[in-house]
């Protein structure tokens, strides 16, 4: 099986070790991994911003990128949303198409595709599960609580397998922490003040990390948490399932 | 004239507030889940709604005939009104032709959308809202917040602040019961002298030319059977084909909207009663310009419920007023920029495009993918920020190349190392309120060519 490992842009430049993570989670599982150099981003910044048709750069590249690979893995579901939803390529539309269908946000890789039942990693910590909203409602990697729907989580499924972890309760499961995106610059107020309940709801319930499947709502709540003086820590759930180790960059 | 990013800026300057506001809203959307959850069959049904409105739209122009024609037949009289200046004249030509210069008014988003009250006042009529929340809300000379419940950004001693100013309440009174009490005793009057009533329409029927009006306190019974003539206002997309699939929406309407199984009062009308005038406005005002535009559609199969304002965590932390538009919130931000694209281009983006309102929208609009699309047309237009029209050009460019990629980001790191002064200041709306990340020495690319390669 190869998979071509995407790594978004703001993940390859700021959290280096979360991508080291999934690296090395993918290649313990025995999947023969390929990382195209020449990847940057899917183009969603441009494109939430209204801005689609300036992404056909990215598109273009997306494509030459990941087209050979029998799937393409991502640990980002919002990364991967977007090109689930919007990739299109001037030249191979099918091979865009093709993308389109195979590529796979981690934590529903490892629990749909490899179908995994166990991992050797330990965790012994309070974990904070954020559920971020393009992978959960947009990828369904977990129930929502809008639907009168019977609950599952892949995440938590995962989570399960790691020993030592305690996954707190939250008063709200699948809220918002108010990224989105250049909404964060744009709507600043109103993106704080949900990043702030947000955290806060962790933070009350006893978490000693969050953790989620998207590292810019991860990024966004530690920007939080750190103008807090908090000691509670985000981490990338790549990490927690790789079993981490010392900080490796 | 200040945008849904600088309104809720102000309504963020007090934070306790906020925090008010957050929780009420929250408390709804819980018990909208607690009522939805207790039908197993509830997504069945919101599925049987959505293809129930699918079908009326695709016909729609057929079945508002037959409407007309079994209204007409059960005694009503039928305007049509292209937009909301042709509602407005219509509604004050009924009232000019009877010599009315009063009348009272139950809950109508329709007439906010028509600024009908306004309207009316500088003809010199007097308009009295009937529905509890609309009457605060016009004594305080605000429009209303939220469609359904028009002062949920009122505190209650606000509201017995401003029932002591025009109702002679005690001063500093704020007991619901006795502010209620004050107010029934204040509309009993009303509803008692006016010979004119006006009610907005939930369900109009075209099998049968009846129409349906749904209300908790039942005001708008009240106001209609006192008067000698009753003006109904209706959008042309409130139909459904027949009275049996009000079975489908009036078990979805309330559930959705307070967490209610039923609203107190699903009153029909079908015909007046001897020697009062019935009249139906059906109102356009740019519905049939959504309903050309196949990516919007599906927006006008809206009933009106509120659950995606009060799911929305954006709206719950910025208010209604801050839509600046009669239907704030998810579902207003999908319709208002079909009516001027200008005046409303800030509202598809006062979203993270979570996706909360479309899981629960009644009638299964997608909500947050139309406010993606509608982004894309605003931006196409011209009614973007000039501004970030030049940034996001630098940014695609970037990422467009691997090579400028990786010096843009090997650059980018450095400054936030050595720099953070540039990055963590004031004009960065990031760092307001939140650090930037901790810049690493290498990118994962970076490591990857030295480590796998």
């Amino acid at each position: 099986m190869r998979v071509g490992l995407f790594i978004p842009c703001y993940v390859d430049q700021f959290y280096p070790n979360a991508a080291i993570a999934t690296l090395e989670l993918l290649e313990k599982l025995g999947v023969e991994v390929g990382y195209p150099a020449r990847q940057t981003c899917c183009g969603q910044p441009m494109a939430n911003s209204g801005y689609e048709h300036l992404t056909d750069g990215c598109n273009e590249l997306f494509v030459d990128n990941f087209a050979e690979y029998e799937y393409v893995v991502s640990p980002s579901g919002s990364c991967t949303l977007h090109i689930k939803e919007h990739l299109h390529t001037h030249n191979d539309e099918q091979k865009a198409l093709g993308i389109r269908k195979k590529i796979y946000e981690l934590t529903e890789f490892l629990t749909d595709i490899l179908k995994i039942e166990k991992l050797d990693a330990s965790f012994p910590h309070r974990v904070g599960l954020h559920q971020s909203c393009h992978g959960q409602r947009g990828l369904k990697l977990a129930q929502m609580t809008e639907l009168t729907a019977n609950p599952f989580s892949k995440p938590v499924t995962l989570l399960n397998m790691v020993k030592g972890v305690e996954i707190v309760p939250l008063n709200r499961p699948d809220e918002c922490c108010g990224f989105g995106g250049t909404f964060c610059v744009a709507e600043e107020a109103v993106s704080a003040k949900m990043g702030k309940d947000r955290v806060a709801d962790h933070i009350q319930n006893g978490a000693e990390y969050i953790t989620a499947a998207d590292l810019s709502c991860l990024m966004h709540m530690e920007g939080i948490l750190r103008r807090l003086k908090s000691p509670v820590k985000v981490i990338h759930i790549a990490e927690i399932l790789n079993g981490v180790k010392e900080t490796v960059v | 004239m200040k945008d849904h990013a600088a309104l809720s800026e102000a309504f963020n300057k007090d934070e306790q507030r906020v925090n008010w506001h957050d929780e009420t809203l929250w408390w709804v959307r819980q018990k909208r889940d607690k009522a939805s959850h207790q039908i197993p069959d509830w997504e069945e049904l919101r599925e049987a709604a959505s293809q129930i409105k699918h079908n009326v739209l695709s016909d729609l122009g057929n079945y508002l005939e037959q409407f007309e024609k079994q209204a007409i037949n059960n005694g009503i009289s039928v305007h049509w009104a292209a937009d909301a200046k042709e509602h407005n004249d219509i509604v004050h030509g009924i009232l000019k032709r009877h010599g009315i210069t009063q009348m009272v008014k139950s809950k109508s988003m329709l007439t906010e959308e028509c600024h009908l009250n306004h309207f009316l006042e500088e003809q010199g009529i007097n308009v009295v809202d009937s529905d509890l929340g609309e009457l605060i809300v016009q004594l305080a000379k605000e429009p209303p917040s939220h469609i359904v419940l028009p002062c949920i950004h009122k505190k209650k001693e606000e509201i017995g602040d401003i029932f002591h100013e025009h109702l002679g309440s005690e001063k500093g009174e704020s007991d619901p019961q006795i502010l209620t009490e004050t107010a029934r005793i204040h509309l009993r009057n009303t509803f008692l002298t006016r010979r004119a009533a006006l009610t907005g329409v939930n369900f109009a029927v075209a099998e049968t030319g009846e129409f349906v009006v749904c209300t908790n306190e039942g005001n708008a019974d009240m106001g209609a059977h006192l008067s000698d003539v009753h003006i109904a206002s209706m959008g042309i997309e409130k139909l459904i084909p027949q009275r049996k699939h009000l079975s489908v929406f009036l078990r979805l309407l309330t559930r959705s909207a307070t967490g209610q199984p039923i609203t107190t009062y699903s009153s029909h009308f079908k015909r007046p009663r001897p020697g009062q005038e019935m009249h139906i406005v059906l109102v356009d005002n740019g519905r049939s310009i959504q309903l050309g535009r196949e990516d919007f559609r599906n927006s006008l199969k809206c009933i009106r419920c509120g659950a995606c304002m009060n799911t929305c965590p954006v709206y719950r932390r910025s208010g209604g007023h801050s839509y600046h538009t009669a239907v704030a919130g998810p579902i207003g931000s999908i319709l208002a920029p079909n009516l001027d694209m200008k005046q409303y281009a800030d509202l598809p983006f006062a979203s993270t495009l979570c996706g909360s309102c479309t899981n629960v929208c009644p009638v299964k609009i997608d909500i947050h993918d139309q406010l993606y699309k509608w982004r894309q047309v605003i931006i196409k237009e011209g009614y973007g920020d000039k501004k970030k029209a030049t940034a996001m050009q630098a940014m695609a460019y970037t990422l467009s190349s691997p090579k400028v990629y990786r010096i843009a980001g090997k650059a980018g790191r450095l400054v936030m190392k050595y720099a953070p002064f540039a990055v963590n200041n004031s004009l960065n709306p990031w760092y307001k309120q939140r650090d930037m990340p901790e810049p690493p020495k290498e990118s994962f690319g970076e490591w990857y060519k030295k480590n796998r390669s």
